[in-house]
This record gives C-alpha cells, structure tokens and sequence, in this order.
C-alpha cells in the first residue's frame, strides 16, 4: 500500500490534537498490531487498526479522517483491553469520529459507511422528541433517509405480532427535559 | 435487596422476555426491582459516536433519579449498564465534566449511585448456592454456551466484573440450572453490534461466526445479556442462514429465562413464547415443558 505523507514540516499537529481530545500520546504505540490481532471487526476496514495509529504519527490527518475504518470500529473496546502501551484504542477511533463529524468541509465520508452516522442521529432524533429509543420511527426515517426503503420490511410484522414492535412511541412524561438536555449538551460542547 | 430498575429502551420493546424474566427471577430471589419513574435512554452508541457531553448526560439523568429514591442502579441490559459505568467514571474523574453535566442535566449528581449489572448481582452476591436452592427443574438435556459479548468486561476499567477474556459468572449460573454449561472461545467476541441496520452485511458474517461455533459445539441455545446481542443473533439468523446455506434454528436465550425455567416459573411468564426463532418448540424437544 503507498501512502503520502499529507503533512511534512509538523508531524506533531495531529498527534497533539488527538493527545488534547483524548489524553493519549500515541507516540507511545510501537506498533505491535496486538489492536489489529484482536479487531472484530477489521476484515471490513480499509486499513487497519495500527496502520491508522501509524498514519496519526505521521500527521496523515485527512487521509485517518476519511478512512472507513474509524466508521467500522464497533467499539469492541477489545484493542483497548489488548494495548500493551494502555492507549485506549477504540477512544481513539470515537474521537476520530467526533473530529471527522465537527468538519464537514474538509472531510468527506465515503458513501461505503456514511449509513453509520446518520443510523446515530436518527437513533439520537428518536431520543430527542420521545425520551427513549423509537423503533418504529428509527427504522421508518432510516429507510427514507438512506433509500434503501424495503430494508427488513418483512421484519416489522414478525415483531408486531410478538408485541415487540410498537408503531407509537413510548414516551417519556417530562419531554421537555430531555429536549433541553440535548440543547445544552449542543451549546455546552461548542 | 433493593434497586432502583432501570430496564432500558429494549426492555420495553425487541426485548420483552428480558424484562419479563428479569422480573420473575427477581421476585423468586427476593431481589426488590422498584422501577425508575420516567427513565430516559442512555443514549447508547449513538450518543457517545455523536457527543460526548450528550453520552454523559443521558446516563447522569437517570443516576440522579436513582439518588433521589436513595437506591443502586441495576439493569439486566449490558449496554445501558456501560453507559452508566462509564458516565459515573466520566464525572468522578474531573470536575469540569460534573459541573458540565449538571448543568446539562439542570440538577446536581454526586457521581455516588452504583450502577450494577444484574448478571453481576446474581453471580457475586446472591452466589450459586442461593440459585441452586432455587433450583427445581433441574435442564439435564440443556446445552448452553454463555455469550457475554462486549461490554460486560470491557472496558476493564469500567467494568471492573469477572475476568476480562475469559469470563465464567455466566457458565456458573448455567451450570447451577443443571445443564450443561459448554466452554467454547467466543465469550467475549462481538456481534457486530449496531451495524445491523447501516451495515448488514458486517453482522451476518459476525453473527454466521458465532452461530456455527455455537453449533460445532453442540450447543441448544446461545444465553445472552445483551438486548442488542440477541437481536443480532436470533432477529437476523434468517438472513445468516440464507447468505451463508446453514440452517441453526437455533433460539437465543437470556439467561433469566434459563434461570426462571430452571426456577420451575412458567415458560410464558418467561417470555419464553415471544422468541422468533421457536423457543417453546426448542425446550418441547428437550422435554423441559
């Protein structure tokens, strides 16, 4: 595999960005692949647990946040568990997500692994307006939102009929509470 | 013994034997479940993919409820439990992030409510000798695989139950129902997780992985404590079974309803009938009911 290194004259930007968000300097990895070794779900990825660790040491910013891997890491947290250094790995990955989401313009996510976020903001939009997780309502905005319309339609009338599907949500009573939880959590954030 | 029950989005909705038999097995136990008024989601992955303010904040909510009743947190949903474990580590560790999360949440948290997980409970402080006291119908022809997934014992840290990649608490209490508890090395592989919906494929292969070792070994059932786990493996295992030219028929317990038969409770009080792959049919071939 050729890689470009994107960033030549400060290889410690992105490794102090992610020591900031993180508190871990991942020039403590010597890349033992013990993260890959262990990595459920890395026959999907397109590069590797430690390679993506490698490209962070070499200030390949874009290239790391562009990646399908961060997309793909299931959070396991089996790499964290694993690490010989005590980098937690999957920290890494979900702050790499975080990053990738906060710069829209700069980033772009492939098409391959785009359904992974915004699967999270739907699931999060349910949460929002009903307080607890809306099945029906996740499932019915995610078909729409992603066109795979027909995806698991025969699924809903097998859980209808074992009453674990509802098409109403189950509400919380103080709604606006959690409204406004996400609100400050926003602003808070910025 | 007395908790504050927090059961969880899935517990209310794809995981209703869950909640039907953690109540059951409770009751049995002399464990008092008095449910959480007005709990909200923990915001699961989805939050702490999104913000991580947000994904401390959702779990602090429902901790401050829980003090406010002056009681513990136990929930049988591994997930939940790790978003609470972790909002209270999250909070206890640095100041800044408490004050922000009580600010978030328009109430103060102390960081002091324990959250614990019911497998944890039952195999640490009620014991095995308890359970098997309970034990009237002893599942002789039953062979189970305990599947503990991710977030049991990881992070360790957060954690802080059973051994990390070799976890038993589960194969004990199996064990303890009379039937036979078979050792196997997928205990604490994933499922896939919730790449079910955007990536499908992912969770076939991951759940074909586990559902053949399972049935290599010779297993009946796969007993789970993960809501998002036994979706996985038993909601999608039509699929699996048509990528991949297997067929498992393979129904996916949770270990409460293992326990409760074993309890001698009615497989219906169960939720033994809401399976989608045939549980009844499984435990009729085994002559349990």
């Amino acid at each position: 595999m050729k890689y470009q290194v994107s960033i030549f004259n400060d290889l410690t930007e992105f490794l102090n960005e992610i020591k900031d968000r993180t508190g871990y300097d991942l020039k403590e990895c010597y890349q033992c692949g013990k993260c890959t070794a262990g990595c459920s779900t890395c026959f999907a990825m397109d590069k590797t647990p430690n390679q993506i660790i490698r490209m962070i040491q070499l200030g390949m910013r874009k290239e790391v946040l562009e990646s399908k891997t961060i997309w793909l890491c299931a959070s396991c947290e089996t790499c964290t568990t694993r690490c010989p250094r005590e980098i937690d790995v999957a920290k890494v990955m979900n702050t790499l997500r975080l990053i990738a989401q906060s710069c829209p313009e700069e980033v772009k996510i492939s098409s391959e692994v785009s359904d992974v976020p915004l699967m999270s903001k739907i699931f999060l939009w349910t949460v929002k307006y009903t307080g607890r997780l809306y099945d029906f309502g996740l499932i019915a905005l995610y078909n729409n939102l992603s066109g795979n319309f027909f995806k698991d339609m025969m699924k809903g009338p097998l859980m209808f009929k074992k009453g674990k599907l509802s098409i109403l949500p189950h509400k919380v009573k103080n709604i606006k509470a959690i409204k406004r939880i996400f609100k400050r959590a926003e602003e808070l954030s910025e | 013994m007395k908790y504050a029950y927090y059961p969880g989005c899935a517990l209310h909705a794809t995981a209703i034997e869950f909640d039907k038999s953690t109540r059951e097995v409770c009751v049995a136990l002399d464990i008092e479940l008095q449910e959480m008024e007005d709990w909200n989601c923990c915001g699961a992955a989805a939050a702490h993919m999104t913000n991580e303010l947000l994904a401390d904040s959702l779990p602090a909510k429902n901790l401050a409820i829980a003090s406010k009743m002056g009681l513990d947190i136990t929930s049988p949903c591994a997930i939940c439990i790790n978003r609470l474990k972790t909002a209270n580590k999250e909070i206890n560790e640095s100041q800044e992030i408490k004050e922000k999360v009580s600010q978030v949440i328009e109430e103060s948290y102390d960081g002091q409510v324990k959250a614990r997980l019911l497998l944890d409970i039952l195999a640490t402080d009620i014991g095995i000798d308890k359970i098997k006291e309970n034990v009237i119908k002893e599942l002789k022809n039953l062979k189970v695989v305990s599947y503990y997934g991710c977030l049991v014992t990881r992070p360790k840290d957060v954690a802080q139950f059973d051994n990390v990649e070799d976890p038993q608490s589960m194969d004990n209490l199996m064990a303890a129902t009379g039937a036979k508890a078979i050792d196997w090395p997928f205990k604490t592989v994933c499922c896939g997780a919730d790449y079910g919906t955007p990536r499908t494929d992912i969770v076939l292969k991951m759940a074909n992985d586990i559902l053949s070792m399972a049935k290599d070994l010779g297993a009946d059932t796969i007993a789970v404590t993960c809501p998002l786990c036994q979706m996985n493996l038993e909601l999608r295992q039509k699929d699996v079974e048509k990528e991949y030219g297997e067929i498992y028929n393979m129904p996916i317990l949770y270990f409460t309803e293992v326990l409760g038969l074993s309890f001698g409770i009615e497989p219906k009080a169960l939720g033994l009938d809401k399976h989608i792959v045939d549980a009844m049919g499984l435990l009729m071939r085994k002559g349990l009911i």
